[in-house]
Parts: C-alpha cells; structure tokens; sequence
C-alpha cells in the first residue's frame, strides 16, 4: 500500500450528458513513470483535472499517499442524470460484493446444483461483514456520503505538481518570477510582513532557491526575458521548472512532448528521466509520441472514450488488440 | 551571476534618484506655497490631483494588478469620508451639525490620524463583507455586486433612521480639514509606497498570477479566494482613506455626491494612465484634474474679442464636451494609455534613451553603408 502514491478508483467525470472519464481506476507507484495514452478527446486531461481538483469528479475517489485527497458522488441534479458505473460506491448506500463469488453461485444455478448453489449462497451472506472490513481498509469513509473537494491550490499544497497541454505560463512575468512564484505557497510571511520587508530573510532565501532551480534547469541566462519572448520548447522547459519548484512528489505532465520535433523529443526523454531521479519523483504523464512513451514508461494506461481499455507494460500494451483497434480506428477517421 | 550583482546595484541607484526626485517635488511645492497666493486653482488642482491619485492606485491595484473588475470605488469613498467625518467633528459643534438629530449620538471625538486610519479600515470590512460571497465565484459577479453595494450605501447613508450617526440627507461639516497642498500630498504619497511595496512583494506576485492565469496561479499552490479577498480589502482600504482626504478637501460630506460617476472618472484615470502602471495612475490623475478644473475652464466663459466677435461655442458646458471629445481619443487610439503596463521610473528612462541612441546609430551607420553602396 504505502508504494502506491497515486491512486484512482472508480472516476467518472460527467459534463451534462459526456461521461468524458468512465470509471477510471488506476494506481501510480512510488518512483515510477506511468503513461496514460488514448486518442484525441478520450479524456486524458480530464483526468488530470480530476487529481488536480481543477475539475470535481462526479463520482469517485482519488487517494494520494494511502489518504484520500478527493471523493465525490452523483448528488442533486446529477443524481437523475448520472450515466457512469457504481453510483452508490461512495455513498451509505454502498453494500461491497464480489464479483467472483456472485458469478460463482450464479453458475451452480446454471448447472442445475441447487445444493452447491445454495451452500455457497449461504457462505457469501456469511462473508458480507469480512466484505465491509475490506471495503473500510480501501476506504476509509466507505459506507458514508462523506465529500472531499479540495481546491487546486491545496492538492498542490499536498505535492502534486503539474503542467498544462496548453501552456499556461504567467504571461506579464519574467521567467524568474514565473518560478519564484511556486515558492510564495510555502512562505510563512503574511501580507504585512511581506510588504513592510520584515519577512526579508524568506524572501531572500526563496530568491535563492529560484536562482539554484533555474541553474539547474539552465535556464539561468534566460532569468530576465519574458516568458512568453521563450521559443515553443524553452516554454515547456519552464513550464516544467516551475512545477519542480512546487516541490512535488508527484509530476503530472500533459503532452510534454507536443510540438516537439523528433530531436528535442529525445532530449526530453532524457530529461524526464533525469529529473525523476534528481527530485525523487513518480510521473504521471499524457504523450502522444509513442517513442517516447514506449522508452521511458515502466507502465502504461490506455484510455478511449473515457473507458481504460488497456493497461501494462509498454510491451504489452504495444501489442494489445484493443489498443491496435482503437489507434487505428482514429487513423481511419483523419483519413475519411 | 556577477552581471546580475551589478545590474541590481544599478537599479538600486536608480531607486535613490527616483525617491531624490519626488522629495525635490515635495521642496518645490513648499517654496510655491511661499510664494504663490494660497487661493490659486493650481493648489486646488494638486490637492484634488494627490488625492485621485490614490484613488486611481487603489483601483490600479484592484483591477489592474489582481485582474478583478470592481465598481465600487465610490462606495468605499464614501464610507472612508463619513467615518473620518462622524468621529472627527468637534464636540462642541455637534449640535450645530446635528441640529435635526439632537446632535447625534456619538459623543465624542477621535485623533485625525486615527479617524484617518479607521476610515480605511472601515471600507475594508465591508470589501470583506461583500468579498465572502462574491469573489468565492469563479465568473465575475464583482462588478455587478461592488456596483449594487455602492448605490445601496449611498441611500442608507441617507436614510432618516440613521441620522444620529450619518445625519440623514443633510451635510457634515466642521470637522478637521488641511489648508497646505502638502499634506493630502504627502498621505498619497505614504500610501502609494506602501501599495508599491505590496506589488513589489510575494503577495504582489500572487496577484499578478492571478490576474495572468487563475488556473496555473491555483496550479502554483495560491488560494484565489484568500488572495483576491485580501487584494479587495487593501484595495477598498486606500479607498476608505482617500475618501477621508476627500472630506477634508472639499469641507463638507453628503451621501448624494458619490455617485458612481465618481467611480467611473477613478476608472477613467487608471485607463488613461495604463491598466497595471502605478506611475501611469498618478500622472494621469493629476492631467485630469488639472484639464478638468483648470486649463480647459475658459471653454465655460463666453469670450468676446476687442473688435466685438464673439467666439463662437465658448458656453457654459462646452468643456464637459470637449472633455469628453479629448477622453473618448485617448481610449480610442491609445488605448494602452499613457504608460501601457511600464513604470515611469528614472531607470528605465535612461535604459529607453540608451536603446533609441543605440537604435539611431544603429540606422545611421546602415544609411551610410547603402549610399556607399550606391555611390559604388
Ligand atoms: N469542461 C468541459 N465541459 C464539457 N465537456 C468537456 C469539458 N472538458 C472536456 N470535455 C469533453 O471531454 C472529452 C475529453 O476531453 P479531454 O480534453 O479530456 O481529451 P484528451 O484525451 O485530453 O484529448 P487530447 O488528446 O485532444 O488532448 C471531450 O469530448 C471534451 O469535449
Ligand atoms: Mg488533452
């Protein structure tokens, strides 16, 4: 349990009548890098927006470090409406079962072997408190209407960085500041102390910490230029610096590579690997580009139309046929 | 790295020069004072001018540094100039002011200074109280909500059930006000430096990410709710004081004057004077005022030459149209206004004159070479 830093269970994300992210569950383990691919609008940023609380998942729970950092279900008008899968996991009104057992005593039933079927009936009634304990041990609030909604900026509090598939840089601001702003999070100065300079000490040492990152990350030469003056690439550099300075344990990067040519690809896959290291950091991230999502990922989840469809080793899900199917049946879109 | 050393130590000296300059202003308008009679508009202009200045920088830090759209400035101007009022008129003339009332029920008197800062503190509260539920929303309601707020204090402020305190619909008056240009000059000035030390600050930094990107600012760990809230209140706060100096200038106070056509001429500064430029709100301010109240006065007077030819258009109302006229160019053409997003700053000065010398060589030297190329 305590090597899982990122877990999803059960996500749906409904927007009107678009289940944009369909009982999504996944888990990220400490240390690794973990893909999420899929084709266009399968709900790969929806998913990010979901942990990073830009979104409140319709129904679902995230857990960050063993806790729970998120947890929702359909409730008022969505409670009509919702079109996901398990409505009332994450309400009183959950009762667990196991699937296997069930499927079990139906095919006794099947068979004809009433006495089988009944017998085994009976054991699963017996089981329903060990099946509450362990619903409790992944849960918990289980069995409660319990809603965890936190805001972005404390998920990011907790240590879940990330960057945007569309750049967000601070615009009006010089790449230094874009950085040194992921520091005033952390800062313990207050509005007064920080305009009368009392808290001049902190200041001076998250200028520092700035300065040391972007060394770093080289781009200390840069630390006076606009960020937006930036070429296409640097940007996504910075982007990136700027959510190391967060200190996160946790990255989540949203087509890092996009609109990278093949030779910066490269780079970046290095580079990602790098960082990891350096840092101490699980990555989660959403890539188009397949080499380097096939070179660098320990693991992969494959997402189309919301629903996982694949999940595993790059090797494996390099040759899984849904995926195949689901790659291809997009080529065949653009070709149309 | 050692660039970097050198580059601050400039700027530094810079700083001094800025701050050099501005008590130089401070010298030259003691000396007019000496020298000028008291009642000319001049001082009339720099008092009105310092004290929108503030006016203009506290809805700059609002609108233009924090990205929000707030409308009631007017509103927090009148709170901040009734609180100074009520708590400063002497003892013995309240029941002169009061005479409807009994001479109220506040009995006694407050410190200027501190009726000052209560003034300020005051219209911060009610930003507070407004700020809770408004700015917890993601699209911006704030305008609509600030707007509502000030035309609603406006009539409770009047209203006869609260008369002991406000004195209903009639004036207040007799309370402390300033006779020399320097002091609604020197307040401004105390707390636009303390506005530009904010902006200057992390918190300053906040604001501007909010005011670029309210997702990725939240992405970077920064509470939009408690740092739009706290940029209102400060806001509304130099609101509040600005009001008082505003009571104290013009000598009486009553609720009907703050219109919010007092907040939209502030608006109208912070727009001529660049959206996001401190220096910009206070030069511009001071434009305004002096157009408005002085150098465009004589479009009011009928005007007949020696030879007996009236000139036409010169009537009572003709500088409110030309005004505008001069207003609506402004926005049209620049509508970055006079300093865009830059600081009018004695560093920068320098910096641009050296980058067009540079430039002008640059164009000399190229013009040579294509006449030698021509000449060849
Ligand atoms: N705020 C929203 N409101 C309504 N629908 C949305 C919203 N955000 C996303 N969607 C829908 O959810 C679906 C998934 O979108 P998402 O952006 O997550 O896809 P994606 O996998 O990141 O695609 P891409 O590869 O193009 O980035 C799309 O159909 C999109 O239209
Ligand atoms: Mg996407």
């Amino acid at each position: 349990m305590s090597d899982t830093i990122l877990r999803m269970d059960n996500v749906t994300m409904q927007f009107g009548g678009v289940v944009a992210v369909n009982d999504l569950s996944l888990q990220v383990n400490r240390g690794e890098i973990v893909a999420l691919i899929g084709p266009n609008g399968a709900g790969k940023t929806t998913a990010f927006n979901c942990i990073t609380g830009v979104y409140e998942p319709t129904n679902g729970m995230i857990s960050f470090n063993g806790q729970p950092m998120l947890r929702n279900h359909p409730a008022g008008k969505m409670k009509k409406f919702y079109a996901g899968a398990h409505a009332d996991k994450f309400t009183k009104a959950y009762v667990p079962q196991d699937e296997e057992a069930l499927a079990a005593i139906a095919a006794a039933r099947e068979a004809g072997d009433e006495l089988t079927a009944a017998n085994l009936q009976a054991a699963y009634d017996d089981a329903a408190e060990q099946r509450k304990e362990q619903a409790l041990l992944l849960d918990p609030h289980a069995f409660s209407d319990k809603v965890i909604a936190p805001t972005p900026d404390k998920i990011t509090k907790l240590g879940i960085a990330r960057t945007f598939q569309n750049i967000r840089l601070f615009k009006s601001q010089t790449v230094f500041d874009n950085v040194l702003i992921a520091k005033h999070m952390r800062a313990k100065q207050n509005i007064f102390t920080a305009t009368f300079r009392l808290s001049y000490k902190e200041e001076k040492r998250m200028r520092e910490e700035t300065e040391a990152l972007l060394e770093e990350q080289n781009l200390i030469h840069l630390r006076n230029e606009l960020a937006t003056s930036l070429p296409y690439g640097l940007q996504r550099r910075l982007e990136i610096a700027r959510a190391l300075a967060t200190d996160p344990q946790l990255l989540l990067l949203d087509e890092p590579a996009a609109g990278m040519n093949p030779q910066e690809t490269l780079e970046l896959t290095e580079f990602i690997g790098q960082i990891r290291k350096k840092y101490n950091l699980s990555i989660f991230m959403i890539e188009h580009h397949m080499d380097l999502v096939m070179e660098i990922s320990d693991r992969i989840y494959v997402l189309d139309f919301g629903r996982l469809i694949a999940s595993g080793t790059p090797d494996v899900v390099q040759n899984d046929q849904r995926v195949i199917d689901a790659y291809l049946g997009v080529s065949d879109d653009v070709e149309d | 790295m050692e660039q970097n050393m050198l580059r601050k130590k400039r700027s530094l000296k810079y700083t001094y020069i800025d701050c050099a300059i501005i008590i130089g202003l401070f010298v030259l308008l003691a000396v007019l004072e000496n020298i000028m009679m008291p009642t000319h508009i001049f001082f009339t202009v720099v008092k009105k001018g310092a004290i929108y200045a503030l006016l203009a920088v506290s809805m700059n830090l609002l609108n233009g540094f924090t990205g929000l759209f707030s409308l009631g400035q007017a509103g927090f101007m009148l709170i901040g100039a009734y609180t100074y009022a009520i708590f400063t008129i002497p003892l013995e003339m309240r029941e002169s002011v009061y005479m409807y009332y009994d001479g109220g029920i506040i009995n006694f008197t407050l410190p200027v200074v501190v009726a000052v800062i209560l003034a300020g503190i005051m219209a911060a509260a009610f930003a507070f109280l407004i700020g809770w539920p408004v700015l917890r929303l993601k699209s911006d309601y704030l305008a609509i909500a600030t707007l509502g707020f000030a035309e609603i204090i406006r009539a409770i402020f009047q209203w006869d059930k609260l008369g002991v305190i406000t004195n209903g619909a009639n004036l207040l008056r007799r309370y402390p006000k300033f006779t020399s240009a320097l002091v609604p000059c020197a307040v401004a000035a105390l707390c636009i430096a303390i506005i530009l030390l904010l902006i200057n600050s992390s918190y300053g930094r906040a604001f501007k990410a909010i005011r670029d990107d309210e997702i990725a600012a939240e992405a970077m760990g920064i509470n939009l709710f408690r740092h739009k809230q706290m940029s209102f209140m400060t806001s509304s706060f130099f609101a509040g004081i600005g009001g008082a100096l505003l009571a104290m200038f013009q000598t009486t106070v009553q609720a009907n004057a703050f219109k919010s056509a007092m907040t939209y001429e502030i608006l109208l500064i912070v727009v001529i004077g660049g959206i996001g430029s401190v220096s910009g709100s206070v030069l511009a301010s001071f434009l305004y005022i002096a157009a408005s109240e002085w150098w465009l006065r004589f479009l009011d007077s009928p005007m007949v030459l020696d030879n007996g030819f009236q000139v036409p258009l010169l009537r009572v109302g003709f500088r409110k149209v030309v005004f505008s006229v001069v207003i609506m160019i402004i926005v049209l053409f620049y509508s970055r206004g006079l300093m865009g997003d830059k600081e009018l700053r004695t560093e920068n000065v320098v910096n641009g004159f050296r980058k067009s010398k540079k430039k002008l060589r640059e164009w000399i030297s190229d013009r040579r070479k294509k006449n030698r190329e021509v000449a060849e």
